[in-house]
């Protein structure tokens, strides 16, 4: 009989072959695969973004755990979808229109994948207009907008204004070296991270429960 | 290779100041030639760049290099660099970018005139070719007129022409947050050093023509973005000390191209170049914590022939407008760098000595750019037959270097950073003997949907 807290453990530890085994095992014992989910591999990598936090491990270990993470849910995904069950939260992110950095915003996709969320990668250098239209087509909750240069705030700014005058109730948080909390309560947005680690805490602040 | 000895074997003459092979402009200033100048680097606030802010931007940088300058010939500097290095849509319009060279260039002429400031000015092109996905990195409208922006700028009178480039970032990146020492050396040693090659293959020929210095890349994007990441402690500092001295062998293609220095200021391997090639490099440290930290402040001036700031926006700070600040602080430090040099060569070595051992025992990333580290990491690199097999060696001997100093004690190291020692060895000691079978190894393993191989002369699908 396997069990869901080796499942977790093996997502800890970055176990890709243990966590794709005891997922497929799991799901042919009975286990529902939204409890998977929900007891399993969100835990685990709430517990790899705390070792994260606390400086206890790097990203390319958390790394690991999420490829671990991602080998179960390639499995659990057809199930989850069959059962109709949908991710609890959509979330688009991008590097707004200018700017090609995008290692935080990458980092901060994989943080909310690990989280749960449904997380769609607009990339970089992304127009407020795509921005607007891929909320339109995704129906997202949250939005992350991402810049590095000081020159590409203006961006950020413009792309918050879009996003409003669309009409778009959606949540927006914003990140990247020049930003500050002050900036994004000056732009409308609805959050500020300063770092990756912090977004998953962010979303869930600024979400509905 | 182009090199194979060093033009600074002995770690106590890869000094501050004094460089081999120095370069004289038209001004006067020899760098390289005994005194290190300041290199003042600034950008704007934050503004968006279109033709209707371009009004405004010309302000920026007119109050910039007018503000300056006064100051820099207020405080009898010697003589100053400016350096210019663009904004994206600067390089992209390269009208927008021709406007603030000929500002600069005024300003520089008008401080000349005026006060008898020697003054210059680096031009560097920022590298848009990654702006579309996968990159074009030999054709397309970036790379166009990021040429064009090269060529005008010489022609007016810019003296020197740098770039940090982007060649083999498109993995890079990845490499870095996975840990990937591999990724780390193909996209380096690689796609890096192919792109540098044809990269410089036509700036060199743009310098020339002008009458003007080609003077050197820096694999910032690379090595700084490690460096900024263990700052954050996202990856291991250990391994970003690693990353560093692998740049080394990119950044050197410059040089094997025909650039002359002084080499670009946030490149931190720069210290190894100067050792290889014996041509002056600008570096920052203390200096350039506006625009990034670091874990060597003091020990980055040690081997400085200009010394930069990185980068400030046009602000108002208490004292006056940001770069201005810059320019006093960094007229500050140069003052003190050249009176220690002027009591002569023991004085100029101990004050040497005190900015390296200030930094070098508490980070690894600093250690491994101290003058005696550059020597031996610069001699791994130039005994090595290729740039492939001069990476690996690079590596290896930064390894060797830090466990040493971890294990005599002088060098604090954390158990997790340590324990990367070994997994980057075990990464090394899996590597194929040459890079013909690496590279087919490798392509199997990447994401060849994130470049175009043919661009980096690499087979377009897996030779499987």
């Amino acid at each position: 009989m396997s069990n869901i807290e080796d499942l977790k453990t093996s997502v800890i530890n970055g176990r890709r072959k243990d966590a794709k085994l005891l997922t497929t095992a799991l799901l042919e014992e009975g286990t529902a695969p939204e409890v998977l989910l929900e007891d399993a591999l969100i835990p685990a990598m709430s517990v790899v973004g705390e070792k994260f936090k606390n400086n206890e491990i790097f990203v390319p270990e958390m790394l690991v755990s999420a490829r671990a993470m991602k080998e179960s849910m390639k499995i659990i995904e057809p199930k989850l979808i069959e059962a109709g069950i949908k991710p609890k939260y959509k979330a688009i992110i991008g590097t707004v229109e200018g700017d090609r950095h995008d290692i935080g915003k990458n980092l901060v996709a994989t943080m909310w994948k690990g989280a749960g969320f449904e997380v769609i990668d607009l990339g970089v250098n992304v127009t407020p207009t795509a921005f607007v239209d891929a909320i339109d087509e995704h129906e997202a909750d949250i939005v992350g907008l991402s810049a590095l240069l000081t020159t590409t705030m203006p961006a950020m700014r413009e792309t918050v204004s879009a996003i409003k005058a669309a009409g778009k109730q959606l949540k927006i948080v914003i990140g990247g070296a020049p930003v500050t909390q002050s900036y994004a309560d000056e732009i409308g947005a609805d959050g500020y991270a300063s770092d990756a680690a912090s977004a998953v805490d962010l979303a869930k602040s600024v979400l509905p429960a | 290779m182009k090199y194979n000895a060093l033009a600074i074997p002995d770690p106590d003459k890869l000094i501050y100041g004094v460089s081999p092979n120095p370069v004289t402009t038209r001004h006067g200033m020899v760098i390289g030639g005994g005194t290190v100048y300041p290199e003042l680097n600034f950008t704007l606030p934050d503004i968006k760049i279109e033709a209707a802010s371009m009004p405004e931007v010309r302000r920026h940088y007119q109050q910039i290099v007018n503000e300056a300058l006064t100051r820099a010939a207020e405080l009898e500097a010697p003589g100053v660099m400016l350096e210019f290095e663009t904004l994206p849509p600067m390089t992209e319009f390269p009208d927008f970018g021709m406007d603030i060279v000929k500002i600069l260039l005024e300003g520089i002429e008008t401080a000349h005139e005026k006060y008898g400031l020697k003054a210059t000015l680096r031009a560097t092109p920022n590298d848009n070719r990654e702006f579309v996905r996968p990159p074009l990195m030999r054709s397309g409208r970036y790379w166009e007129a990021m040429l064009e922006l090269f060529e005008r700028s010489a022609e007016a009178g810019a003296e020197f022409l740098s770039i940090e480039s982007v060649g083999g970032k498109e993995l890079h990146d990845d490499a870095l947050v996975n840990g990937d020492l591999r990724e780390v050396l193909f996209s380096l040693c690689v796609m890096g050093v192919r792109d540098m090659k044809f990269l410089w293959d036509h700036i060199v020929p743009i310098a020339n023509k002008h009458g003007v210095y080609a003077a050197g890349d820096t694999a910032c994007g690379f090595g700084n973005t490690a460096m900024v990441l263990a700052e954050r402690k996202m990856i291991p500092r250990s391994f970003a000390a690693v990353v560093r001295a692998v740049t080394a062998v990119r950044s050197l293609v410059a040089y094997e191209c025909g650039a002359v220095g002084p080499g670009k200021d946030c490149g931190y391997e720069n210290p190894i170049l100067k050792a290889i090639t014996g041509f002056p490099m600008s570096m920052e440290g203390k200096t350039a914590a506006c625009a990034h930290l670091s874990p060597m402040g003091n020990l980055a001036a040690a081997t400085a022939d200009l010394w930069s700031n990185e980068s400030v926006q046009n602000i108002k700070l208490l004292g006056g407008m940001a770069p201005t600040c810059y320019m006093e602080q960094l007229i500050y430090d140069c003052r003190l760098f050249n009176e220690a040099s002027k009591d002569g060569p023991e004085a100029a070595l101990q004050l040497r000595n005190w900015l390296v051992k200030s930094d070098a025992g508490l980070d690894p990333q600093a250690m491994i750019i101290t003058p005696e580290s550059s020597v031996a990491i610069a001699n791994a690199i130039v005994s090595s037959e290729n740039h492939y097999a001069a990476g690996i060696a690079a590596a290896r001997e930064a390894i060797r270097l830090m466990r040493e100093s971890s294990e005599s004690g002088c060098l604090k190291m954390e158990a997790k950073e340590a324990a990367w020692l070994d997994r980057m060895e075990d990464d090394l000691d899996d590597m194929p003997d040459t890079e013909e079978e690496f590279i087919e190894e490798m392509m199997e393993d990447v994401d060849t949907d994130k470049f175009v191989p043919e661009d980096y002369e690499l087979p377009a699908l897996a030779l499987s």
